[in-house]
């Protein structure tokens, strides 16, 4: 039996509120023609809402990614409007697919290349711990030669999952002190990795 | 139109000889003829011939397989190691895929060798192609090949320090701290 055919007569009338999301502004004072805040806060804001990745896109995962990229799930909503291929121009360092140990290296050169601050995120099982490559040849989880800040489990994780570790990225780095990279917990961090 | 019958092609060099089918057994008649006993455990496994040698004679083998007007075999498909753990003496073979372009015909020449000395000569001279896959096979199995122009890992880190495809050794990188093996069902 064939179902009615419906229309929508009463449609909903579109908010361009539901749409848009406007940045909450950190916490501080206001008055007449000034505001003050800190500027670790404005400054995380600013990063935060404009990160330039860097895929480094090696096997499924990049698929996924692109997908990510595209107009249906559109990372460009968080401020990832601009992929960059230049690693001196990027602050993310998507990491996405296996890295073979022969990869190793130049994941790292990449890395080294990147200007301060930088962040990384492991996209996958392979990037994240070698995935099923549990084998001679496959490197068994970025994070032993350079460090992660958040890992994204899946295999491929869906579009929806990168665009939660992109918004925990984002958390981080709305969050970080501007101080953060001159701390000595961070120096020692680079140093377990052999960076100086 | 004239002017396509004013070509002048010169002499023509190839003799038309009588067409002969080039199979299985004249291959092997051939080779026994020339080699005798030298060659041996002929076999045929769907259809393709497969012998083998002593690893000192692969070369004059390969050579003859090469120019004999009979033979052809001038197209090196593939050549390989494998690794025979449980025959003392032999662990090591090696493969050579020969192809014969014009009569499309394919056969397998395999030599043997010990695992504590795995010397063969190479094949590099004869084929320019063995030059890659010999130190592939040099980088997984060890096999030393005498001669070669270059023989140094291809396809693995340049610091691994064994041969990962020799039965001795795991699959799994040894190295790893982070992988649990009773988690893995390898307690």
């Amino acid at each position: 039996m064939s179902r009615p055919v419906r229309f929508n007569i009463h449609p909903i009338e579109a908010k361009i509120g539901d749409a848009v999301s406007v940045a909450e502004a950190p916490q501080g004072y206001s008055g007449d023609g000034f505001f003050t805040s800190r500027l670790s806060d404005v400054v995380g804001l600013a990063r935060k809402n404009s990160l330039w990745p860097l895929p480094f896109a090696t096997s499924c995962c990049g698929i996924e990614f692109m997908a990510s990229m595209a107009p249906h799930y559109d990372i460009a909503r968080f401020g990832a409007e601009r992929v960059g291929f230049s690693p001196r121009q990027c602050d993310l360092l998507m990491v996405m697919g296996t890295i073979a140990k022969k990869m190793g290296p130049v994941l790292r050169q990449v890395y080294l290349q990147m200007a301060e601050p930088r962040w990384v995120l492991a996209v996958g099982a392979c990037a994240s711990s070698g995935g099923i490559f549990d084998t001679y040849s496959v490197l068994q989880g970025i994070d032993q030669i350079i460090p992660v800040d958040v890992y994204v489990p899946g295999c491929p994780p869906r579009p929806e999952a990168i665009l939660d570790g992109f918004m925990k990225i984002q958390d981080l780095v709305g969050q970080e002190s501007i101080r953060r990279r001159n701390s000595e917990q961070y120096k020692a961090l680079m140093n377990g990795y052999g960076i100086e | 139109m004239d002017r396509f019958f004013t070509l002048d092609h010169g002499p023509c060099t190839l003799d038309k000889e009588v067409i002969m089918v080039l199979t299985n057994e004249t291959i092997q008649q051939r080779l026994t003829e020339k080699f005798g006993e030298l060659v041996f455990h002929f076999e045929e496994s769907y259809g393709m011939l497969s012998f083998e040698a002593s690893k000192e004679n692969n070369l004059k083998i390969i050579q003859f397989l090469h120019d004999d007007a009979q033979l052809g075999f001038r197209f090196l498909t593939d050549l390989c190691a494998v690794n025979f753990p449980d025959q003392p003496g032999r662990e090591l073979a090696v493969v050579y895929h020969l192809h014969n372009l014009t009569e499309n015909v394919r056969i397998r020449f395999k030599v043997f060798t010990n695992i504590t000395g795995p010397d063969i000569f190479t094949a590099s001279k004869l084929f320019a192609s063995a030059n890659w896959m010999e130190r592939e096979t040099y980088d997984f199995y060890g096999v030393n090949f005498v001669g070669h122009p270059n023989l140094k890992r291809i396809l693995n880190v340049d610091e691994m320090d064994y041969f990962p495809m020799r039965k001795e050794y795991p699959l799994e990188d040894q190295t790893r701290v982070d992988k649990d093996d009773e988690m893995f069902g390898r307690g």
